[in-house]
């Protein structure tokens, strides 16, 4: 897969920005560069949506390369499909996880099947960005982590940063890329900080890649988005109890970089997978299978998940019961002591 | 008539307008006209082209044989469905006779007869309904959208491709093409909307055959006419008689040169008639009556069209049979291409999933590569 941004890192003209400031300079930058990208949804323009990522493109780019749309999620992305079949590379946001639902029909019925009923005749190289995940307090329908629908369905790139450098790498290379790319935002990481430039943005992998972002022994701590931040101070706070865990930020559910997760497992022969997402049925459960169909030798305990219950999101004032933390992930990473 | 002097226009309903409130008062008469519009069997039919009336005849008749044999192949097993448009043809020629080359078609399952008039292969035009490859042609080359299974959902994708070209300054015209029942989705409201706010050149052709499967028009929508639906989002209601190939090719080709001076979207109704069951696997008689369909096939399209231009003097017993072979060489060549198997190759089925293979579909092509190996060899 390609490495995007690969442009020297200048430390000097570094400092600190937000994941929203790295995606909205995404934009900038491919819109620039690319007049067949179009940005639209709603409230994109003169607001530049509700979390600001389309700040300033209207005023950059005009209303004809960032549109406000009526609002209606099937309309969007079908609108976006036929402007895919004219050789427009359109970028949609849709508002919140929930609200992406109407647009369903159009992605699974068109967007991720497009290429392969034509055979390869009409690529369809849509971005659709969607702010997913709970955590800022949020009411009903503003905090799923649909993920696993989405992974679900061939045909579909899903990628998620984590990082602010991956904000725009990721970013880059979905738009680049000649697939459909369900692009999720987590959205309580909008305003996480890291020393970044956008003159010269480091250079990170592509789709489909995950990165070790905490090297280990004891144990491999399996994550992404919005729950890479919780194994890192898990994997802290480990430390006092004897683990040396590691964490690995899988970065792209789809392509699955089973290679990369299959060898730290091999080195650690321990692992957890950590996500927002409801376990049942969730990206855990399909990475879990992988690892036991490829490391089943090399495992010293089952493989375990720390996932968000099998409910629906919960209210604001609940959902820290809800949400993987430290504790029930140190707790999980105990019970990796497995006795015969 | 305009929207404001619609009875009941500007009803009690309405809240009370506070001070910066105007009504819309650049409201273009967009109502359809109450009957159906005609030109067949009408004075206007006077001015009729008579070379492309002729050519609307030799297509009618080729469209004709083409749902008969199309038929035939689906008793035949060769297909394993067929949507027919027998008594629908008119709206299927005329949709692909209006467009330009730089035009695109967005057809529903049902139209297959559009898509081979504006010059499809008849094969490649059937080869999802007969289970090869889902789209048997580069929809790009052709100019044509793959036929749409789901219903509506080819609507916005029409609006899309419309807007997209002419933000790149190309006088493009998209004609997209649903069925009565398609009209109730919530992805014809979108492109709809869509289109008359982004002023998209595109035609919206509604085919009222009547039914949708076995469900008839009065419980689809309780609107005056399907053509009025285009009031609510500020376009144009075009109301026409579907099996009146003139008066469908007149109304779509205004339709299109709005479109393309940039006047943006129109909404128009064939009212039309379903001659045959919805596809193989229904019974049609469930759900109508013998007399409705005898009294449809009184207004038969082609009958329509011959009866005027015979007794316009400008086709006589030579023209339909010229038409009629025209056909019966289509007819063959159909029959002859339906009849070849398709070889197709299992490996094909991870070729175009993602521009580039991933690890899991290489994992998964070298599992079935090994079972057809071992098939061959066991
Ligand atoms: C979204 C969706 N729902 C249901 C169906 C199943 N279905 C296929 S055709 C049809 C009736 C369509 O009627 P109409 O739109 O009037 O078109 P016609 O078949 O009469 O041309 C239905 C319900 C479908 N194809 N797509």
């Amino acid at each position: 897969m390609t490495t995007v941004a690969a442009k020297p890192v200048s430390k000097a003209a570094a400092k600190p920005a937000t994941m929203a400031q790295a995606l909205n300079r995404a934009l900038r930058d491919a819109m620039a560069e690319d007049p067949t990208v179009h940005v639209m949804g709603e409230d994109v323009g003169a607001l530049g949506g509700v979390f600001r990522i389309t700040d300033g493109l209207v005023k950059e780019f005009g209303e004809d390369r960032c549109t406000d749309t009526p609002l209606a999620e099937a309309g969007i992305l079908g609108a976006a499909v036929g402007m895919a079949m004219y050789g427009l590379r359109p970028v949609v946001e849709m508002q919140f996880d929930a609200f992406a639902y109407p647009a369903f029909e159009q992605l699974i019925s068109h967007v991720s099947r497009m290429r392969n009923r034509t055979r390869g005749a009409m690529p369809m190289p849509i971005t659709i960005r969607v702010p997913y995940g709970g955590g800022i307090g949020g009411v009903e329908h503003h905090s799923d982590s649909s993920e696993a629908y989405y992974l679900a369905t061939p045909g579909l790139h899903v990628v998620t940063p984590a990082t602010v450098e991956d904000a725009y790498g990721l970013m880059r290379a979905a738009i680049a890329s000649d697939d459909p790319v369900i692009f999720l935002e987590p959205k309580r990481l909008y305003w996480s900080k890291a020393d970044w430039s956008p003159e010269a943005p480091t250079a990170v992998p592509g789709i489909g890649k995950a990165l070790v972002r905490r090297a280990g022994t004891s144990a491999t701590l399996i994550t992404y988005g919005p729950s890479l931040p919780v194994c890192l101070e898990a994997a802290e706070a480990a430390r006092e109890e004897g683990w040396d865990l590691e964490v690995l930020d899988l970065r792209s559910l789809v392509p699955f970089d089973e290679e990369t997760v299959v060898a730290a497992v091999r080195r650690t022969g321990r692992a957890v997978v950590v996500h927002e997402a409801n376990g049942f049925g969730g990206p855990g459960a399909e990475i879990a299978a992988r690892i036991m169909e490829r490391c089943f030798h090399h495992l010293e305990a089952p493989v375990l998940r720390v996932t968000g219950f099998d409910i629906p999101y919960p209210p604001p004032m609940l959902e820290k019961h809800h949400l993987p933390g430290v504790d029930r992930i140190l707790d999980t990473v105990a019970r990796l002591q497995w006795e015969n | 008539m305009t929207v404001q002097e619609l009875p009941g226009a500007g009803a009690s309903h309405r809240p009370t307008p506070p001070p910066a409130w105007r009504p819309r008062t650049d409201a273009a008469p967009l109502l359809p006209d109450p009957e159906p519009y005609r030109v067949l069997g009408t004075p206007a039919a006077e001015k009729l082209d008579p070379e492309l009336m002729r050519r609307c005849y030799a297509e009618l008749v080729r469209g004709r044989r083409y749902n008969a044999q199309a038929t035939a192949l689906t008793r035949q097993g060769r297909l394993a469905v067929y949507p027919s448009t027998v008594g629908q043809e008119a709206c299927e020629i005329a949709a692909a006779l209006v467009l330009e080359e730089r035009d695109w078609l967005f057809p529903s399952y049902r139209d297959t007869l559009a898509a081979v008039a504006r010059g499809l292969d008849p094969v490649q035009a059937l080869t999802l309904l007969r289970g090869d490859w889902h789209t048997g042609y580069d929809p790009r080359e052709h100019r044509i959208a793959p036929l749409c299974t789901p219903l509506a959902t080819q609507l916005p994708h029409a609006v899309g491709l419309a807007h997209a070209a002419r933000l790149r300054g190309d006088d493009v015209v998209a004609l997209a093409m649903v069925g009565d029942g398609g009209t109730s989705e919530g992805d014809f409201h979108e492109a709809l909307n869509f289109a008359a706010v982004w002023k998209a050149p595109v035609v919206f052709l509604v085919q009222n055959n009547g039914f949708a499967i076995s469900v008839p028009l009065a419980k689809q929508t309780a609107a005056p006419t399907l053509a009025h639906k285009a009031v609510g989002y500020g376009m144009p209601g075009r109301l026409v008689d579907g099996n009146d190939i003139a008066a469908v090719h007149e109304v779509l080709s205004e339709a299109v040169r709005r479109a393309r001076a940039g006047g943006g979207p129109t909404l128009v109704e064939a009212v039309t008639y379903r001659m045959e069951a919805h596809t193989n696997a229904d019974d049609a008689t469930r759900y109508r009556e013998d007399s409705e369909v005898a009294a449809w096939k009184a207004h038969d399209p082609v009958e329509l069209l011959e009866r005027e231009l015979t007794a316009r003097g400008l086709l006589d017993a030579e023209g339909i049979q010229q038409a009629k072979d025209a056909a019966e060489v289509m007819a063959a060549a159909l029959r002859e291409g339906m009849n070849a198997d398709p070889v197709l190759d299992p490996m094909d089925l991870f070729a175009h999933v993602y521009a580039e293979q991933t690890d899991r579909l290489r994992e998964q092509a070298a599992l079935l590569r090994a079972e057809l190996e071992a098939g061959a060899e066991g």
